[in-house]
């Protein structure tokens, strides 16, 4: 069985179409990111990763309503319970008051004692963040994700052509512009693992542009004479296609697994993932492709010269 | 040598077997999120930024060692205890129940003093200035609503002993007016004198007492600017370390010492906890060190009939009567507290104290049960995802799916063998990375098997299609692993504990995924190969 073997899609005279989905999508990031700014103060929902503040997860023996709860954590009128899973499990979230990261990891607790008794409930899981941590792992996940972005286009510049790298990262940052638009549509809350996810999500689409890219150099290698770009690019894209297809409809099968099956964090990080991988894909074919043409049109190549990509085939 | 296919057997399970060793001598080491406990970052405690750099530096270098010795005594198993950075100190408490308990012993700053009780006398000398000071500086409305234990004394024979003291010689007519008229004289008088209206005396020298809920007051009181400086010259006020019941009344006392003491827990060579034989009351006895014991032996010959206090952090937590010189012995009364609470400060003041007291800045932990439902979910979520992937593989590439099926379970051999040999801890986000790194492997395999399908489809001969299809691959599969591997390393290095962990974990991955496509797959190949004849079609 071979899927889209021999496609002959047309993918480069699709690309204005492929335009006005991107532009709407991007639309709409911003218009939602710019409510949520202006309701809520931030466009995006940061954890105690990121805000400061505490955050425990509870598990009760009976079945709790969230009112009791509350009313059990009158003394700290900041605390947000919320609902977590299928049980009496509860996150109770407060915002983060000075430095000491810990005033209401310790109190909480302690509140709950008073309000349902020991051992009726257990502490599964308690992570206190000091303002000060809050900025500086900020700073550090957009360092991070700045750095890996940096340091991929640099690569790219090397092994490739400048233009494939300006087509890569238009690519890319197209994706990323799309996931934090959806993570601020969905309000999903950015902690550590969110970032992990974000940049995940760069490495795929990368990945997957990468290996279109990888059969653009080879194709133009092998037909510069002969073809013009708009059918290199075409072919290349359809040669590449069962890979495409089948190295997605994997990883997406995975994902929906993680989905399924697992639950909490590894849930939301797969959740990320999916809408990730979908965008990666269309992003790689839709985006990364008409990038590159718009630039060979803007600055033509010097393809005449014989041997200069000839060492992008050296590793073979 | 590895060339031939001999060779390149040999490789795959020397590799193989690595893996499989270091898997069953090391194990893997599950992060703090898998298998439950606590995780701390702490800080020196500078709110006002007075301390310098160096200073700053100083002290978190002496509080490691200090934090190393106290959590070896802990008895946590695997413990860590780390410098991150100049000024921040990492804890990790693997599998640990009791966080309060393991947040005492960690953030107890331990600095144990001994200093003389001073007269009462003497203080009492001193207070009316303080009371002026005070009174000052609070403004009218503050000093009306003092509170009613200043006016309804349910103790009016330990008040009028102040009184005498203060007024009694100095002013006979004062001391008139509060005896006679006790409490209906005295609302008009606490806005003349603050502080010392509630103060009650305890009857022993040196030790007033504050109603529990006066407590706060006086403090804020004695916090008021300059007020602390009026005391007489080396001397301070300290707090007891519990409250004392007088019916249901709750009573503070309010010590009056040297500042200076004149020896410190420097010079402590043991402390055990044990019990008091004749109160049955919780005890931690210490031993002083050769010259702490000379001191102590010093002092306390020429101050027989005085009072010692042993203040812990500040604290006052007793304060007996020098009866007879004392030697390197001495013992610090915890009354009725649970053992446990005995022997954890047994252990912090053999550790010794703390340079400067420690913020936490950061804490996550993670109950075991929590952790045990992750490590469920995550192997639950795994196996679906690589049974799925196996099911597409197989089904889609036949023959050619089977190699890659066994591939594949040696790239999973060699990524754990990875993890444990480089003593990696595998934490939630890493089980997400190396499904990632799976879906790594998948592809690079997919990129080799679509290229010998379009050779096949050129017309190539098997031999020569398989030959083209990994040189064609190639460079893609180089080129989408290292930008993932750029990235993974970046995580790594600018990245904090999960990210880190996600890191890790990819990185290992991605190492053996492109050793498993490129080295075991084409390996299989040629063994594939080898058992058809010239021209016989490949299943792929």
């Amino acid at each position: 069985m071979r899927l889209f073997a021999n496609a002959h899609y047309e993918f480069i005279a699709w690309r204005r179409k492929a335009y006005v989905v991107s532009a709407v999508a991007l639309m709409v990031s911003l218009v939602a990111a710019l409510a949520w700014q202006v309701s809520r103060g931030s466009w995006l929902r940061y954890g105690v990763d990121f805000s400061g503040g505490t955050l425990i997860q509870v598990r009760f023996e009976d079945d709790v309503s969230i009112a009791e709860v509350r009313a059990a954590l009158t003394e700290f009128p900041n605390a947000q319970p919320t609902r977590f899973g299928e049980d009496a499990e509860y996150l109770i979230r407060t915002p983060q008051v000075g430095e000491i990261a810990s005033e209401a990891a310790e109190e909480v607790p302690l509140a709950l004692e008073a309000a349902f008794g020991e051992g009726r409930f257990e502490i599964l899981r308690t992570e206190a963040v000091g303002a000060k941590v809050g900025s500086e792992l900020q700073t550090r996940a957009i360092l991070a994700i700045l750095l890996s972005f940096a340091a991929t286009l640099i690569y790219l510049a090397f092994r490739f052509e400048w233009r494939f790298g300006l087509a890569a990262i238009i690519a890319t940052a197209h994706d990323i512009l799309l996931t934090l638009g959806l993570i601020s549509l969905l309000q999903i809350e950015v902690a550590l693992p969110t970032v992990a996810a974000v940049l995940t999500i760069v490495g795929y689409s990368l990945n997957d542009t990468i290996v279109i890219f990888d059969r653009i150099r080879e194709n133009l290698h092998g037909l510069a004479r002969r073809a013009d770009f708009d059918q290199v690019l075409d072919r290349s894209i359809n040669e590449t296609l069962p890979r495409t297809v089948l190295t997605s409809g994997t990883t997406l099968a995975v994902l929906f697994a993680l989905f399924l099956f697992a639950g909490g964090m590894i849930r939301e990080f797969a959740l990320i993932l999916i809408v990730g991988i979908v965008l990666g894909t269309y992003s790689s074919i839709f985006v990364a492709a008409p990038a590159l043409r718009e630039i060979e049109r803007r600055w033509p190549a010097a393809r005449k010269k014989p041997g200069r990509p000839a060492r992008a085939r050296a590793t073979a | 040598m590895f060339s031939g296919i001999r060779g390149r057997i040999i490789v795959i399970l020397i590799a193989v077997g690595l893996a499989v060793g270091s898997l069953i001598t090391n194990g893997i080491a599950l992060g703090l999120d898998l298998r439950g406990g606590m995780h701390l970052a702490l800080e020196v405690r500078d709110p006002n930024g007075t301390m310098t750099a160096e200073q700053r530096r100083d002290a978190t270098e002496q509080n490691l060692h200090v934090l190393r010795n106290r959590i070896d005594q802990f008895g946590v198993v695997e413990p860590l205890v780390q410098k991150v950075g100049d000024e921040r100190i990492i804890v990790e408490l693997p599998g640990i129940d009791d966080e309060q308990r393991a947040r005492d012993v960690i953030e107890r700053q331990a600095f144990l003093e001994w200093q003389l009780v001073r007269p009462s006398n003497e203080f009492l000398g001193a207070v009316q200035r303080l009371d002026r000071a005070i009174a000052q500086q609070l403004g009218p409305e503050d000093l009306e609503e003092l509170p009613e234990s200043a006016t309804q004394d349910s103790a009016p024979a330990t008040r009028q002993a102040i009184e005498e003291a203060l007024f009694g010689r100095a002013d006979t007519t004062a001391a008139d007016d509060s005896t006679a008229a006790d409490s209906a004289a005295l609302p008009a008088v606490p806005s003349e004198r603050p502080l010392s209206a509630l103060l009650l005396d305890s009857g022993r020298d040196g030790e007033f007492l504050v109603a529990e809920q006066d407590v706060p007051r006086v403090k804020r009181y004695l916090a008021l600017p300059g007020v602390i400086d009026l005391l007489p010259r080396n001397s301070e006020l300290g707090w007891g370390s519990r409250p004392e019941g007088q019916g249901a009344q709750l009573y503070r006392s309010l010590y009056f010492m040297e500042r200076t003491p004149f020896i410190t827990g420097e010079r402590l060579r043991d402390a055990v906890a044990g019990r008091d034989p004749q109160f049955n009351n919780t005890i931690v006895t210490f031993e002083l060190d050769r010259r702490g014991g000379r001191t102590f032996e010093d002092v306390t010959s020429q101050h027989i009939g005085d009072r010692l206090a042993i203040v812990l952090d500040t604290l006052v937590h007793s304060a007996p009567v020098i009866q007879s010189r004392i030697g390197a012995n001495g013992q610090i009364d915890l009354q009725q507290a649970p053992m446990q609470e005995a022997s954890d400060l047994a252990v912090v003041l053999r550790a010794g104290a703390l340079q400067a007291p420690l913020d936490v800045v950061e804490q996550r932990s993670v109950g075991p049960s929590l952790g045990r439902d992750s490590i469920d979910q995550g192997i639950i979520a795994g196996i679906i995802g690589i049974v799925l992937v196996l099911g597409i593989m197989l089904f889609y590439y036949r023959t050619a799916g089977i190699i890659a099926v066994v591939a594949l379970a040696m790239y999973v051999l060699l990524l754990l063998g990875g993890l444990s040999g480089l003593g990696a801890a595998l934490s939630a986000p890493g089980i997400a990375g190396i499904i990632l790194s799976v879906g790594m492997a998948v592809d690079a395999n997919v990129l080799i098997f679509e290229r010998i399908r379009e050779e096949l489809a050129h017309g190539r001969s098997a031999r020569a299609a398989v030959e083209e299809g990994f040189k064609n691959a190639m460079s893609a599969i180089v080129d989408s692993n290292l930008t993932t591997l750029i990235t993974a390393l970046i995580l790594y290095q600018v990245g904090t504990g999960p990210v880190r962990g996600f890191a890790v974990t990819l990185s290992i991955g991605i190492v053996a995924s492109f050793f498993t496509a490129v080295y075991i797959t084409r390996t299989f190949f040629m063994i594939y190969l080898t058992r058809k004849r010239a021209g016989e079609p490949i299943s792929i």
